[in-house]
């Protein structure tokens, strides 16, 4: 596959996902009934509590906790696997295979000139299972909370105003320039007749960049002038009307409660 | 480079997000000076930019492809301090709405990539670039090798944090519980991916971007200073600074919280004094040797504190003993402060007389 082709790949993924998020976060799930407060702060905090845990059948506990919590927040298992935990397996899973031999310890089982070491066994078991139960857990977030949501809910844990809408217009500005690399990548791979060289395509990538950010500036100059005369002067008055009912209150409680367990038995 | 979660252990954790949390107050302060009410749409486009780089896939000698992070074009055209909050924005969407890098250490990963990748793109490029005209070809080069240095810089800094894992967070059968290869394989094992592939990535898309402007736009390569001097400038208002008391109230309340600090188990790393080398526990977990060196036990007797370990002689309980070891050393602080203030108090010139 030529470089112009994997790129709009990239493009066309990243795409892809944030519809799934948008399908995701409107239909009745566990997590969508919960205010996006209770939902951030109790996700987090199991994804803390995972990575502070010391045990590994406590984090394979935190780990069917967190496929159930996405389960039941209707992210497909298909995509879960698809997503999550092949694309971790790969990556985490190249680093945790030699830590089976390299790790010193008492050998458990022996291939040829390779011994795999108990210690080694469970060095690699606790990073693999962590890192699965963390992604599992953030992705049942992203997909479950529409982002506008899991923004208000960063400002009212008191992250700074500026802040927030920093990643607000990020994010939007983001869809809108892949939008615009991707035409500019498919337009180049419409017209490209031939493969290209090494150089030649490295000036492409280099000058299509260029363009991408001189558009970058220009929009940000519109933008700017947009906010101007909407009358901004420095100050950002964001929207919160959360309310808490007693479902979020009993959730956060539940979470916590899970969370504060698996650290306080994982020690 | 993007860290995810479960790599690092909490306390490596919240080390980096205290230290990347000062960078981004840091930058924050500067960035709004110089570019007032621009900030906002600037840094978040920039950030916007960053992260579609990120999925750039740059052809690379031998066949293969790579990915930069940026990091140079952003400290060229937005300067160190714009650049560190551009490219922590696109990593902090990345972790929270790609789940590439973990939030636990989104931290380690913007001051990896966004803090210690700027100021070597800066350091580097101001050096080789020095005097340049704006359309000249050391330019380019200087943008080469600075993406380079940057991309590498980074790496071995993450290195560095996976390297140190093993050796301070093991369990008592040695079983690492975090990231599980020691320095002596971390470092070879990230540095030879980014000396070749992602080091010449950089290096090709900073280099190329900037020959790029300066045929197409030159003034992007001035600097940020030249946006701030458009006639739509507004100034911003000054943000309140927190008030005195506030601060004293939560200085009161983490006095009140110190006692949490004994619930950590163990001795700090580096910190053990000539008793812990001779109590089993803390031998174990440390892997100390059985003996404190000789210098070690001369030089500790050379100064006893007048509350030694936090636990003054007098007090029997180690939590009230905390407590007051807090409200002692906070105290002593304030006097301190009251002392530098009159001290430094300008004073009142006699008034002339008429």
């Amino acid at each position: 596959m030529s470089f112009l082709e994997s790129t709009l790949q990239g493009f066309t993924r990243a795409l892809s996902r944030s519809l799934l998020s948008e399908q995701v976060a409107g239909q009745p799930g566990i997590l969508q009934q919960l205010d996006p407060r209770v939902r951030v702060v109790g996700i987090f905090s199991l994804v803390i509590a995972g990575v502070l845990c010391r045990r590994l059948d406590v984090i394979i506990a935190l780990f069917v906790l967190a496929t159930g919590i996405a389960l039941a927040s209707r992210v497909s298992p298909a995509s879960l696997a698809k997503r999550v935990w092949l694309v971790v397996l790969a990556f985490t899973g190249v680093i945790a295979f030699p830590a089976l031999f390299a790790t010193p310890g008492a050998p458990v089982l022996s291939l040829s000139r390779f011994v795999i070491t108990a210690q080694g066994l469970r060095t690699a078991l606790l990073l693999i299972f962590r890192v699965e139960t963390a992604a599992t857990l953030t992705t049942a977030l992203v997909l479950a909370t529409p982002w506008t949501h899991t923004l208000k809910a960063l400002r009212s844990l008191r992250l700074p105003a500026e802040v927030v809408t920093m990643l607000a217009m990020t994010h939007r500005y983001v869809f809108l320039l892949l939008e615009s690399a991707n035409q500019m990548f498919e337009s180049r791979a419409s017209r490209a007749v031939g493969r290209l060289s090494g150089a030649e395509s490295r000036g492409m990538t280099a000058s299509t960049a260029g363009v991408l950010l001189t558009k970058s500036m220009d929009l940000s100059h519109d933008v700017y002038l947009a906010m101007l005369a909407r009358g901004f002067r420095g100050e950002i008055p964001l929207l919160t009307e959360f309310r808490l009912t007693i479902l979020d209150y009993a959730g956060l409680l539940i979470f916590l409660f899970a969370g504060g367990l698996a650290v306080w038995i994982g020690r | 480079m993007h860290i995810p979660d479960g790599y690092l252990s909490p306390s490596t954790c919240v080390t980096l997000y205290l230290a990347a949390a000062s960078g981004w107050y840091a930058a924050l302060r500067r960035v709004k000076r110089i570019l007032a009410t621009r900030t906002i749409p600037l840094i978040s486009v920039f950030a916007a930019f960053s992260f579609v780089i990120m999925m750039f896939n740059i052809p690379l000698p031998g066949g293969t492809t790579g990915h930069a992070v940026g990091v140079t074009v952003a400290v060229i055209v937005l300067g160190p301090w714009g650049a560190i909050l551009s490219i922590s924005l696109a990593l902090a969407i990345q972790a929270l709405f790609f789940g590439d890098g973990g939030i636990t250490t989104l931290g380690a990963n913007c001051l990896n990539m966004a803090m210690i990748g700027a100021f070597v793109a800066y350091g580097s490029y101001r050096l080789i670039a020095a005097g340049a005209d704006l359309s000249s070809r050391r330019r380019v080069l200087a943008a080469a090798i600075a993406g380079y240095l940057a991309i590498n810089a980074s790496a071995f800094a993450t290195a560095l944090e996976f390297g140190i894992q093993p050796a301070l967070f093991h369990d008592a059968s040695g079983t690492p519980l975090y990231a599980p290869y020691p320095l002596s394989v971390a470092i070879p094992a990230m540095m030879i991916g980014h000396l070749t592939f992602a080091g010449l990535a950089e290096a090709a898309i900073s280099a190329g971007m900037i020959a790029y402007l300066q045929k197409a736009d030159l003034g992007l390569l001035q600097g940020p200073g030249t946006f701030a001097q458009s006639p739509e400038f507004v100034p911003v208002p000054r943000a309140a600074t927190p008030s005195p008391s506030r601060l004293w109230w939560a200085v009161a309340l983490l006095m009140f919280l110190t006692p949490l600090g004994i619930l950590a188990a163990g001795t700090a790393w580096g910190e053990w004094s000539a008793y812990d080398f001779d109590n089993a526990r803390v031998q174990l977990s440390s892997t100390l040797p059985s003996v404190a060196p000789a210098g070690l036990r001369k030089l500790s007797a050379l100064w006893t504190a007048p509350f030694p370990g936090y636990a003054p002689r007098f007090i029997r309980s180690p939590h009230f003993g905390y407590l007051l070891s807090a409200m002692f050393g906070v105290g002593l602080l304030a006097l301190l402060s009251l002392i530098a203030k009159s001290w430094f108090k300008p004073r009142r010139q006699p008034e002339a007389r008429a």
